[in-house]
């Protein structure tokens, strides 16, 4: 396989690209290292293809599937549809853990209120 | 008795339904305080709640009624209320109909319904959103085992138990306020038992009706309850074992 008549340098390109960018993302604390790791899989995944592309046909065959570039795809789509779910369900516990810490806020609030005797000026409405 | 009344944006309304509510028990002879849960209001409902001198708890953000309610639970359990009961603040609920779902509750049910019934400003309910409504009841009756009418009403009263499992989860979905939290009760095998009501026009705002409206509401309950009867059971010992620390 002569790499300079395929995609494939230009495959080897975004992962490293990708690569930099996610070890930048968790230096700089803005990814939690538990989200980065299906992102590495997903990194891992592609060099392998890359230098092994002899995988996709196999895996071809397991699957049953005509064209190899198919089975890409639908890996592709896959990968993206368990990343989409695993954010709206941390989505969901987030908006629990606001929900009760919201809750609790405002008891401490009226709890405080009660024992110092003097409700707190009510916030303005926002324009 | 605490009487828990969750608003969002009814500034209009609320002064006045405090006050009702207010001289209703006093009347009643029925010792009670009143907690408004302002969920977030964007004018000046929190204010106007302060004002009534009723307790306010003021939610920083919107929860929905869902998260205005458990605010309420438990404000109610941590407080040790024997009863609570959940007023809307738009005027629909007659505050004179609270010592009838009081009764019924001391006769030994953990949570009272007022229910809709035929009467003067009627809830007419039509096409898509009275099947919604009567499938939500026929299924929660029969997983209740008695016989509910009315099951999207949010005029309700709670006793100690139902308080305590409230105080934990009172779920925040779409239709958790009514539906859903009635299935986990029932669940729980707390007594449910309805009382009928006449309910109000609304003293301000709208009714969200119309027939495009009324078909999501449809499809929505449907959601909601298919949801609630598959989810894992409530942890029903935790739960009772905090009560009993509570009586202890």
């Amino acid at each position: 396989m002569l790499l300079s008549q395929s995609g494939y340098p230009f495959a080897l390109v975004v992962a490293a690209l990708l690569l930099i960018a996610l070890f930048w993302l968790l230096r700089t604390q803005r990814l939690r290292e538990k989200y980065s790791v299906l992102w590495f899989a997903v990194i891992v995944g592609v060099v392998l293809l890359t230098f092994i592309p002899s995988i996709t046909g196999w895996l071809t065959a397991l699957a049953g599937v005509t064209t190899p570039i198919n089975l890409v795809f639908i890996l592709a789509f896959l990968v993206l549809l368990v990343v989409c779910i695993q954010l709206s369900i941390e989505i969901s516990s987030l908006e629990e853990s606001a929900r009760t810490v919201a809750e609790e806020v405002a008891l401490l609030r009226l709890e405080l209120e009660r024992r110092t005797g003097r409700p707190d000026q009510p916030d303005p409405p926002e324009e | 008795m605490l009487v828990i009344v969750p608003a969002w944006n009814e500034e209009t309304t609320l002064a006045a339904v405090v006050e009702e509510t207010r001289r209703a028990l006093l009347d009643a002879g029925v010792p009670a305080d009143i907690l408004v849960v302002d969920d977030g209001s964007d004018d000046a409902t929190g204010a106007v709640a302060e004002a009534s001198g009723a307790f306010v708890a003021h939610l920083a953000v919107n929860l929905g009624v869902g998260g205005a309610m458990r605010t309420g639970y438990r404000y109610a359990r941590r407080q040790g209320y024997a009863a609570t009961v959940q007023v809307d603040a738009d005027g629909q609920h007659n505050p004179a109909d609270i010592p009838a779902l009081l009764s019924v509750l001391a006769d030994g049910a953990d949570i009272v319904i007022g229910a809709r019934v035929a009467g003067d400003g009627a809830y007419l309910a039509r096409g898509p959103r009275r099947w919604a409504m009567s499938m939500l009841s026929g299924t929660i009756s029969r997983i209740a085992h008695t016989r509910l009418t009315d099951t999207t009403s949010g005029f309700k009263a709670c006793g100690p138990r139902a308080i305590a499992l409230f105080a934990r989860s009172y779920p925040a979905e779409y239709l958790g306020d009514t539906v859903e939290s009635l299935v986990v009760a029932a669940r729980t095998h707390l007594v449910i038992r309805e009382v009928g009501v006449v309910m109000r026009p609304r003293a301000g705002g709208q009714p969200s009706h119309g027939p495009a409206r009324s078909a999501a509401f449809l499809g929505r309950a449907v959601l909601a309850l298919g949801l609630a009867l598959t989810r894992p059971r409530p942890e029903l010992r935790g739960t009772f074992r905090q009560y009993e620390e509570l009586d202890a």
